[in-house]
């Protein structure tokens, strides 16, 4: 066997589902399917008077990878605006190595994925379900 | 009867190699199957010894390709039972189906109905719904039953005197369930209409005979019958291919022309404008002499005997669960299953770190995930070459998957 993907960092932030399920009357939503696999991503957010998350649900209906990523997502994004959710992105884009440099905390579990490239749209749909949910 | 799996294995180089100190599991033939030495020594004849374009040429090489290009019709012919000239290289089964709903499909009138199913590939789905956008034909869906078949008892009431095609898969991609043609084509004389099968899944497990089937179109791909990628075919009944237009414009596929006026050529021509995909073609005829080289009998027997195995190791893991029927008649060895509380891809991804390629998602089924309320499958397809050792590492890999993950 050559595991090198599922490690345990990545398998707890998915069974961990923070943030997981839907908001009650959010501010804003947004759907992203990823036509190649069938994942599909639902995010809601509420936001402040100064378009700050305040409270942010999602729904997964995805791989490990996906759930993994949108509660590592989940844990940081409250208090943060749309440039704020950005950084955030970079941290996933670098421990995927779609970017230069070191990943912070949470998104340094998902270095494995970086040998992975047909899983890195896995890591990504949550980041652009809550764009279009910013935007 | 006795089948030597590890003859039929010796004959495609890629299932010896060791990647990452495993070796190959090849499961993953319904997407893509492998490719015998027969097929890529034929290939490899073409370019070293007669590459050149086909049919226009007057030197000897051109003359090489242009035979050769032609027995690859005959042979893919001699495959289905079909006479050469009613078969049509495309550029693969998509490209033939297409070929289909622009062609066939451009003499159909507004109110003019095609029927498919709940289980179609988008490949026999698309095409259709392009056609109802560009001339206003209906298009009906046959639903399946809950063990994933095309639920033929609901066929009658969708015919009408309008139907004018019925275009169904011949097996399954995702449940591996075998249509019962005879039914189909007896139900659509009844009201006049033609039959299409996507062969696809079907092609790639022994010889058929088309014109004993009363069918009027067939298509399927090459690469997953064992040939090279980007060609595929097309059978139609010589004379609806007479009856229909051309698809694409271009050299090789006219009588003459002028700017006032440009006559076509004959089929199969017609339908092959511009140089065709001659080495792939070539290929593919050698892919379908290879087939026939086999006893498809004790290799059919063999395949559902590593369905056997796989359903049987499959129920006894805990969570995991067959999609589609769990017998072994009247199918084909294309196997879909779940695991309760993994999502497919990463059992699918699991398993790769064992050595086992498989497929996981849709499938391009959308339709059918979307009426069991499934995010997709873990897809097992199975060739001749596989063997008992593919499917045990499968299995051991889907019960740490279960272990691991969930």
């Amino acid at each position: 066997m050559n595991d090198q993907l599922y490690q345990d960092r990545i398998v707890s932030l998915a069974k961990a589902k923070t943030g997981a399920g839907k908001l009650a009357s959010p501010t804003k939503s947004a759907r992203r399917d990823n036509p190649l696999c069938g994942d599909r991503v639902i995010i809601d957010v509420k936001l402040d008077d100064g378009g700050k998350i305040s409270e942010i649900g999602h729904q997964v209906r995805g791989c490990l990878l996906c759930q993994a990523s949108a509660s590592a997502l989940a844990s940081v994004a409250v208090g943060r605006n749309a440039a704020g959710i950005e950084k955030v992105r970079l941290d996933a884009e670098r421990a995927i190595g779609r970017e230069e440099g070191e990943a912070g905390e949470p998104f340094s579990a998902f270095a494995p994925v970086k040998a992975h490239k047909s899983r890195h749209e896995c890591v990504l749909l949550p980041f652009e379900a809550l764009k279009d949910a910013l935007s | 009867m006795s089948f030597d799996v590890a003859a039929v294995r010796r004959q495609f180089p890629i299932l010896s190699q060791i990647i990452d100190g495993q070796p190959v599991h090849y499961l993953d033939n319904g997407a893509s199957a492998q490719t015998p030495d027969a097929v890529l020594d034929a290939v490899r004849t073409y370019e070293t010894t007669g590459r050149a374009n086909v049919l226009r040429g007057v030197h000897r090489l051109a003359e090489r390709a242009t035979e050769a290009y032609e027995n690859a019709r005959i042979e893919v012919a001699d495959f289905l039972s079909v006479a050469p000239m009613e078969i049509v290289f495309t550029g693969g089964c998509t490209a033939a189906i297409n070929l289909v709903a622009y062609s066939y499909g451009s003499l159909l009138k507004p109110g003019d109905r095609i029927i498919v199913s709940e289980l179609e590939h988008h490949s026999n789905i698309v095409p259709w719904q392009l056609l109802r956008q560009r001339s206003g034909i209906e298009l009906d869906v046959v639903p399946v039953t809950v063990n994933g078949r095309i639920d033929l008892n609901a066929l009658p009431r969708l015919l009408t005197p309008r139907t004018k095609l019925i275009s169904l898969a011949h097996v399954s991609n995702v449940t591996g369930t075998l249509l019962d043609v005879h039914a189909v084509v007896t139900l659509a004389k009844t009201v006049g209409a033609k039959v299409m099968l996507d062969g696809a899944q079907r092609a790639p497990h022994g010889p058929l005979d088309l014109a004993a089937m009363g069918i009027d179109f067939y298509a399927f791909a090459g690469h997953k019958a064992y040939g090279p990628n980007g060609i595929g075919v097309l059978w139609a009944k010589s004379e609806l291919l007479e009856a229909m237009p051309p698809f694409l414009g271009g050299g090789s596929m006219i009588g003459r022309v002028t700017f006032a006026e440009t006559t076509w050529a004959p089929p199969p021509r017609r339908f092959e404008a511009g140089t065709p995909p001659i080495g792939p073609a070539i290929g593919l005829g050698a892919a379908c002499k290879w087939m026939r080289t086999l006893d498809w009998n004790s290799a059919h027997a063999h395949e559902m005997g590593l369905v056997e195995r796989l359903m049987d190791g499959l129920q006894k893991i805990d969570g995991a669960t067959l999609f589609g029927p769990a017998s072994t008649q009247n199918r084909y060895p294309v196997v879909s299953f779940l695991l309760d509380g993994v999502h497919p891809h990463d059992v699918a991804q699991t398993l790769d770190s064992f050595g086992v390629a498989v497929r996981a998602g849709h499938h391009c089924c959308q339709p059918l995930m979307d009426r069991f309320d499934l995010d997709g499958t873990t897809r097992v397809s199975i060739a001749p070459y596989n063997d008992n050792t593919d499917i045990d590492a499968l299995l051991t890999g889907v019960q740490h998957a279960a272990r691991t993950l969930r």
